[in-house]
């Protein structure tokens, strides 16, 4: 049965460069002296350090309890001793550090005790939190935690969970490497999350420039004799794989920015993940390592499976950089993201480590006016006119970029690709995002001093009204007492207590409670939810506007000359 | 620093200009086939003069000349002017025009991408309204060599008005005029006998059809080679074509049919080349077709009921003002926000 397929605007088709890392099958990578753990390696909330210096930890031991239900875990990709746990750069271009846990591998990368699940016993609520504490996330790159996807809409149930297998970045080819030799597990994870999910059908969306991926899938679902689930052929277009317009492709449906799909009856999972999750719960073994992609300016480009932690370059080193190397990207050419330092390590959004060089990733030419030709528009799968928000972005007019949408941007590069003028467009919005993050940011401070600021006028209020009332109550208490000593000496002072202390307890907490629902009224709907990438983009603007402030000049935009 | 994509695709700003030059040679090429070679002078002409107001300008603004000299945009400018001023045009007509379109138009309101306006046709208007009689003189198709031609271009002393005359257009209408009334030796002609003149061709002027139909095969090219959008050319194309077969079903003898209209004056390359221009004109796809429809019927009503030439330049301009709003109003829905 042939399936009718949709289509998304826009979109591109830059070269693949996916042959090269394909020829040899996924590759173990030999432990490196130290693995350095970043905490927070999902959305949400900073797990909170669960080992100290010098503890010994098994493979698989949690490391890092979630901080929240929105938030993961964070375990020990090995077995060893525990040498630090300290603030060490992150994997992003911003420097910044995140609090980290340092392990010395013992070498002989021992499981501990794990902690597993009867599946089918398990009620829903159960299996989530436990892939909350097996530390699952997103693995097509935006880590958002899995058990939080795992709910069905209000009906109980779900139309169709759709499989992203398109992978649709030039040069990885970690989810390919999975599907071709890894399936039938994949498929154990598709089967558990859509038990979960009470999805009628699902999709597996794959690029077909993934033939023997496809066929593998395909395999392995006749192999497994379930049914209502197809692994289906999707034309190859950059961006095929995000969420939106690969649910676009298979279904039909546009989930507007903002809405949750499954309010649609659509729920969309990479294939990492469902394997990870496969993992987690038929073996009891907790997210600890990923398949990466190592590519670009290497010798031998090649999957391996690296445990989580492990410094790039050693990763690097078994594919063979070349002398030319200036850079490491983690992810695609698109938008993959340049690091700080060749050591960063590997974390769970790690789907590729891109080896750059001048040659290989030249600068662009020298930017040129925006000639309004539409490129961008055309090129746009959110349907956005990104040189209108340019102009606005240039303009700071920031309000006018929200009108045209900017924040339905989903930051591809479409638009960067097209341009003739060479106009680093992505970078205008990113610039237009973080300045409104930071503003609201800086809204929501001042609305929390001026809290804090009306609070302590009413609580000085309020004391000197209450010192007035007590000094009052003296004088009347004295001149009772006067009075009495002079009518009838026996008489007890009855007035003395003016104020209840439970009265005053009361009317601040009644204070509290109202700067409480007024902060929550003010949060920002754009900070809501944001992934270690942004929260280390705000913390870099925070920084760059703190340095303006000293300077007469405001910032130019990134990426402006 | 540079930020993702870190890959492009090879495309340029001179690329798009270059394919828009080279979309206007099979229209040039009739050009010269019919009406001789002094137009290659006056292409020649107006390029120099606005690589030198443009690189003047750039010099006063200190901005990089190399790179915005290369970009090829006052090129096509300036052949848009070449193209749609008279071909006998004195040099100095071509040069003062082509001034005030980059030095004026164009580089005092930022430069590339930032006029309001479109170059050639807000210079077209400013000569038009300054030198009238010099902007309507043309020659017909195959009556000037080349030597007469240069003699009139660089030459000091002009008695052209025996050797030339107006456009068909012009002489349409005025012919229609005339046998409008009552005591002119063409009243009670039609259209169609009007035409029998030697200034008509086939279905527009003489000659001057073939140049369209250069520039439609041109422009044909530049929509499959995705430089320009199928919007503009179609909407305004169709839109003079109903216009002008509005008026033509209601009274064939006093109106000019549809498709001399399409075939005539700058009909072709204003709806390729001219509307099309990006900077200027509106960008979405619904903004396209109103901001290019507005255009042919302003171009039709200045054709029949104006007193200039052609009505191409003026309707652009006319509709470059409306291009905010337009562009405005027509914002297509995003990604989620559609109704199906």
């Amino acid at each position: 049965m042939l399936r009718k397929l949709f289509k998304f605007h826009g979109g591109v088709k830059p070269q693949t460069n996916k042959e090269h890392s394909t020829t040899a099958p996924i590759a173990p990578v030999p432990l490196p002296d130290r693995l350095v753990i970043p905490l927070h390696q999902s959305v949400g909330g900073h797990p909170r350090p669960l080992v100290q210096p010098g503890d010994s930890v098994f493979k698989g031991q949690r490391i890092g309890a979630a901080d929240g239900n929105l938030s993961s875990a964070v375990h020990a990709s090995t077995s060893g001793i525990v040498r630090d746990v300290l603030p060490a750069v992150m994997p992003h271009t911003s420097g910044l550090t995140t609090l980290s846990v340092v392990i010395e591998p013992d070498g002989n990368d021992r499981w501990g005790e794990l902690d597993r699940i009867n599946v089918r016993a398990a009620t829903p609520d159960e299996l989530r939190d436990y892939l909350r504490d097996a530390g699952v996330v997103g693995l097509g790159g935006a880590v958002f935690p899995s058990h939080l996807k795992l709910k069905p809409g209000k009906e109980g149930s779900l139309d169709t969970l759709v499989i992203n297998g398109a992978e649709c970045e030039p040069f990885i080819t970690c989810d390919d490497m999975l599907m071709r030799e890894r399936a039938t597990d994949m498929l154990k994870g598709i089967s558990a999350m859509r038990h979960m999910l009470q999805a009628r059908e699902v999709l597996i969306g794959i690029e077909d420039n993934k033939p023997e991926a496809l066929s593998a899938v395909q395999a392995a679902i006749t192999a497994s004799g379930e049914k209502g689930i197809e692994a289906i052929a999707i034309p190859t277009r950059y961006p095929a794989g995000g969420a939106k317009q690969l649910i676009r492709v298979l279904t039909g449906i546009e989930v507007p920015h903002g809405r949750r799909s499954t309010d649609f009856g659509v729920q969309c999972f990479n294939v990492g993940t469902a394997y990870s999750i496969h993992e987690a719960l038929e073996h009891g073994r907790p997210l600890v390592s990923r398949l990466v992609t190592v590519a670009g300016n290497v010798n031998a480009p090649r999957n391996y499976e690296v445990l989580i932690g492990t410094p790039m370059d050693h990763v690097v080193r078994l594919a063979g950089a070349r002398p030319d190397t200036d850079r490491y990207i983690m992810g695609g050419p698109m938008m993959g993201v340049r690091m700080p330092a060749f050591d960063v390590p590997v974390v769970k959004a790690t789907n590729c480590i891109l080896v750059g060089s001048p040659a290989l990733f030249p600068p662009p030419p020298p930017e040129m006016p925006c000639i309004r030709c539409g490129e961008c528009a055309k090129a746009c799968p959110a349907d956005l006119a990104p040189f209108e928000m340019y102009w606005f972005s240039r303009a700071r007019n920031f309000g006018k970029t929200q009108e045209y949408h900017l924040f339905d941007c989903i930051e591809c590069g479409c638009c960067s690709f097209v341009c003739p003028s060479h106009i680093p467009l992505v970078d205008y919005f990113r610039f237009s995002k973080s300045e409104i993050w930071a503003r609201e940011r800086e809204k929501e401070a001042a609305d929390t001093a001026r809290e804090r600021f009306e609070f302590k006028n009413l609580r000085q209020e309020r004391e000197k009204q209450e010192k007035a009332e007590k000094l009052a109550a003296k004088a009347a208490a004295t001149r009772e007492k006067v009075a009495g000593e002079a009518a009838a000496p026996g008489a007890a002072p009855a007035a003395a207590k003016p104020t209840g202390d439970d009265a005053k307890r009361a009317l601040i907490e009644a204070a509290m409670e109202k700067a409480r629902q007024q902060k929550a009224q003010v949060a920002p709907k754009n900070v809501d939810v944001t992934s270690p990438d942004v929260q280390a983009e705000m913390a870099a603007i925070d920084a760059r506007r703190r340095a303006a402030e000293h300077s007469t000049e405001a910032p130019p935009p990134a990426g402006q000359a | 620093m540079i930020n993702s994509p870190y890959i492009r695709k090879p495309a340029s700003v001179q690329s798009v200009m270059l394919q828009v030059l080279l979309a206007l040679v099979p229209g040039i090429a009739a050009y010269v086939w019919f009406f001789g070679a002094g137009i290659l002078v006056q292409l020649a002409i107006a390029s120099a003069a606005a690589l030198a107001g443009e690189a003047a300008m750039l010099a006063i603004r200190g901005k990089p000349k190399a790179l915005f000299l290369t970009d090829l945009s006052a090129i096509v400018t300036a052949w848009l002017i070449a193209l749609t001023f008279p071909p006998i045009a004195p040099w100095w007509l071509t040069v003062t025009g082509t001034l005030l379109a980059v030095v004026i138009v164009k580089q005092l309101y930022g430069g590339l991408g930032q006029n309001p306006f479109n170059p050639a046709m807000a210079a077209f208007c400013l000569m038009i309204v300054a030198y009238p009689a010099l902007m309507s003189q043309w020659p017909a198709a195959g009556q000037l060599d080349f030597k007469t031609q240069l003699d009139l271009i660089f030459g000091g002393a002009r008695q052209v008005d025996a050797i030339t005359g107006a456009t068909p257009l012009d002489a349409l209408r005025t012919a229609l005029r005339s046998a409008a009334s009552a005591d002119s030796e063409l009243h009670g002609l039609r259209a169609s006998q009007l035409m029998d003149g030697p200034a008509f061709g086939a279905v527009g002027g003489k000659g001057g059809e073939w140049v369209a139909l250069g520039y439609l095969l041109g422009g044909l090219w530049l929509v499959q080679r995705r430089i320009i959008t199928w919007h503009i050319p179609a909407a305004f194309c169709g839109a003079l074509f109903l216009t002008a077969g509005l008026l033509w079903s209601v009274r064939p003898d006093g109106f000019a049919s549809p498709i001399f209209h399409l075939a005539s004056g700058g009909a072709m390359l204003g709806a390729f080349f001219i509307l099309t221009d990006p900077v200027s004109g509106a960008t979405t796809a619904r903004g396209k077709l109103l901001f290019a429809a507005g255009a042919a019927v302003l171009t039709y009503v200045i054709r029949a009921f104006g007193a200039y030439p052609d009505g191409i330049a003026f309707a652009t301009l006319l509709m470059n003002i409306l291009v905010p709003i337009i562009d405005m109003k027509t914002q297509a829905p995003v990604f989620g926000h559609k109704k199906d």
